[in-house]
């Protein structure tokens, strides 16, 4: 089943956070939605995850994991109880919930780390606790909210890289909230973009690039360009 | 260290202006007098403060039940909260000297009227700070639990309880703190025991080193208790970093 939106809006109170807003993505597909802050990206997985509804149009979506926009781990719980919350919510006891979470320990480069609590882990190795955890919620949809905004430069570039690895390998449908329009080029099948709110679609671009792509490949740099002239950039619009 | 410094110089302070006869002994004895009276008076006192710790202890447990009932009772139900939050909040309002013989007329001489006062004094910092621990969780874990289908008791045990835990601990450690506060008044109002009881005839019969021997005793019971709390929240609050989180936003 894929996941679809189809003329969604979403009000709170006077103000408007989507309206008319349409989107797709095919099974296994990533779709990154971008656009400035404030522009309803965040409600929009929230209505894909099923934390409200909108007030107008349809959201139809296979069951979806939310992966929100601060890792929200636990501070009291390890890295390992963090991963497997997902299970221990299930219903799987604690020691089942380890087990399969630890499997993934060793690739997602997090062995040795198993009983940290997030106050001691680094930003990325919290990212990749989150994500893990997202992943062993078992759903087929997953819905990261800017994974990767509270990191630096450095380090946000090692996990979009990790991220795509980590999708070719057990891949998923994914709708990524970002506001990085390069983060969108290097991980998505479409880029959707979104106008500063009340959120609505300003164009829809296809991305068929082969992966792994770099940063620096000369049809990545095309994209971003476009994407960030039909997202009304001042310094790109005049060039 | 420097508090001790501080501690030292002030009791010299003190003693030198009893000895020199600046302020009179019978209203403000000398610190060794009351080192002594703590001597001399040693079996009597330890028994006073064996009852009167009883009491404290008593009703801080029964503060720390109620509270944590009350809070969590709060917390889930908005019928609940709307029918007992003035309750609780009025509870504080009411003047604990002038309601303690009330307690004695009704339950007696005896240890309830004393530990129900150590609780009624107690309830509140632990109600109200659980209450407000139990509200303030992080708005992602709660986004996160919800889209993950928790039920109301998962959301409960899983996040809002121990985010609720460190507040909690700050809320018995206020309690623990005025529980003596309880425990004297109600041994004003009717006690033949007690360090309330003997700090009060003590007064009148002006014996004023051994009611600041009895006062010190309660400073002291208010301190060890507050301490063990410390203690215990750092045994069980282990989560949060000894040194300053990292910056904010």
């Amino acid at each position: 089943m894929d996941l679809e939106l189809t003329s969604v809006r979403k009000a709170y109170g006077d103000v408007v956070a989507l309206d008319g807003v349409t989107l797709a993505a095919g099974a296994n597909e990533t779709v990154a939605v971008v656009g400035p802050s404030g522009c309803g990206k965040s409600t929009l997985l929230e209505l894909v995850c099923g934390l409200s509804a909108p007030d107008a149009g349809e959201v139809r979506s296979p069951p979806a994991a939310l992966m929100p926009q601060r890792d929200g781990l636990l501070p009291w719980l390890s890295a390992l109880d963090n991963a497997g919350l997902a299970r221990r919510v299930a219903g799987e006891p604690r020691e089942r919930a380890r087990a399969a979470a630890h499997a993934h320990f060793a690739a997602f480069g997090l062995e040795g780390f198993e009983r940290s609590r997030p106050s001691e882990l680094s930003g990325g190795m919290r990212q990749r606790v989150a994500f893990l955890r997202t992943l062993l919620a078992g759903r087929p949809v997953l819905c990261l909210d800017e994974p990767f905004g509270a990191l630096d430069a450095l380090t946000r570039g090692q996990m979009q890289r990790w991220l795509a690895g980590a999708l070719a390998k057990e891949p998923r449908t994914v709708l990524l909230v970002t506001h990085d329009v390069e983060e969108a080029v290097l991980l998505a099948d479409r880029i959707v973009l979104l106008s500063p709110r009340p959120g609505r679609v300003v164009e829809t671009l296809e991305v068929p690039l082969p992966r792994p792509r770099a940063r620096t490949d000369l049809a990545v740099v095309e994209l971003r360009e476009r994407a960030l002239a039909a997202l009304g950039d001042p310094e790109r619009v005049s060039a | 260290m420097a508090a001790a410094l501080v501690v030292l110089t002030a009791l010299a302070g003190w003693e030198a202006l009893v000895r020199g006869g600046v302020v009179d002994a019978l209203l403000l004895p000398a610190p060794t007098d009351v080192v002594q009276a703590l001597w001399t008076d040693r079996s009597l006192l330890a028994e006073d403060l064996a009852v009167t710790a009883g009491e404290v202890v008593l009703g801080l447990t029964a503060a720390v039940a109620v509270g944590v009932a009350l809070g969590v009772s709060m917390h889930l139900s908005v019928p609940v909260r709307k029918a007992l939050r003035p309750l609780v909040i009025g509870s504080q309002a009411v003047p604990i000297p002038v309601i303690a013989p009330l307690f004695i007329l009704v339950l007696g001489f005896g240890l309830a009227p004393k530990v129900l006062m150590v609780a009624l004094v107690c309830f509140f910092p632990v109600t109200i700070n659980l209450y407000d621990g139990l509200r303030d969780v992080d708005p992602d874990a709660r986004k996160l639990l919800r889209s993950l289908d928790a039920s109301r008791w998962q959301r409960l045990r899983l996040l809002e309880a121990p985010s609720a835990l460190p507040t909690t601990f700050t809320g018995i450690k206020i309690a623990a703190a005025v529980a003596v506060i309880g425990a004297v008044f109600a041994e004003w109002a009717g006690s033949d025991r007690g360090l309330g009881h003997t700090l009060l005839i003590a007064n009148g019969q002006l014996e004023s080193a051994r009611a600041f021997a009895a006062t010190f005793l309660l400073f002291a019971l208010a301190i060890a208790l507050y301490g063990l709390f410390a203690l215990l929240e750092r045994r069980v609050v282990d989560w949060t970093p000894r040194t300053a989180p990292e910056g904010g936003p």
